[in-house]
């Protein structure tokens, strides 16, 4: 696992922030390590935090989105958080949506979200 | 396309996916310092990726020069590679065609996210992309 982003677990939740400056090999790197980790730590979820993200490009976008459809087939749900709103609007014009993953504004919405809680 | 406006600021070669990273660092540094509002520096910076993703993965590497001009204000990136060329450009801005078996969104989304963008290519000489952003 590269240093690019850390993967924390938490109440079955396994939790990643990727690095501003993640390379494609990282990102591979990551979608192979968050597939054994879901696994291996039984995780109900993951949450992506893409905050740090400048751009979402189609690779990196695909990437998020095979992510998402990887998740699913293991039972764990798929969650984006932090996405910049001008990134949000680059997404739409590049014609990409997350279809397998849940969007949350942050991080406490998506738990909240995780616990059946209405958002307040 | 004409000469770029402005001057030259960066020469960087594009060999690897971190050389792209770097080139549309320098990009959104330019821009930035012409005052770009935060969605105009994404929507730049975006097709300066995937325009530069393209120039590794379909050009064999290249370099993309980038330049910035005050007056009137704009950041142009000339990215080159030697690769095969694009037999059908018209086709290749399609969204969803690819000869890489991928999602083939680049070409056309960067189009989309740039003020103007044009595609100089000959096949097995290679290809040159202008993308300009204005301020
Ligand atoms: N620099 C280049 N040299 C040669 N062929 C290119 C180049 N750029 C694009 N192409 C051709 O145009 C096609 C479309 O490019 P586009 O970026 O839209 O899609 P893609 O790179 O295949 O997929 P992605 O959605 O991941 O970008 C490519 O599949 C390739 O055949
Ligand atoms: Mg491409």
């Amino acid at each position: 696992m590269s240093a690019a982003s850390a993967i924390y677990f938490v109440e079955g939740v396994l939790l990643v922030a990727i690095q501003e400056d993640i390379s494609d090999t990282d990102i591979l790197d990551l979608q192979e390590a968050l597939a054994e980790r879901i696994v291996r730590d039984s995780a109900r979820a993951v949450v992506m935090d893409i905050n740090a993200l400048e751009i979402v490009d189609t690779f990196v976008g695909r990437i998020l989105a095979q992510l998402a459809s990887v998740s699913k087939l293991l039972d764990a749900q798929t969650y984006v958080v932090g996405m910049r709103p001008a990134v949000a609007m680059t997404l739409v014009e590049l014609g990409m949506d997350l279809p397998e993953s849940k969007t949350a504004l942050s991080l406490s919405h998506a738990l909240q979200d995780l616990r059946g809680k209405p958002l307040a | 396309m004409s000469v770029p406006e402005g001057a030259l600021v960066s020469v960087c070669v594009l060999l690897r996916d971190r050389d792209v990273l770097h080139a549309r660092r320098v990009a959104g540094q330019e821009l930035e310092k012409l005052g770009a509002r935060s969605v105009k520096k994404t929507r730049f910076v975006t097709a300066v990726s995937e325009i530069g993703r393209n120039a590794v993965m379909h050009g064999g590497g290249g370099e993309a020069r980038i330049y910035s001009q005050v007056h009137p204000p704009c950041v142009t990136v000339v990215c080159r590679d030697k690769g095969p060329g694009i037999a059908d450009v018209d086709a290749a801005l399609c969204d969803g065609f690819s000869t890489a078996g991928s999602m083939g969104r680049g070409l056309g989304g960067a189009r989309r996210l740039c003020d103007q963008m044009e595609i100089e290519t000959t096949v097995g000489k290679g290809t040159c992309v202008t993308m300009v952003a204005r301020l």
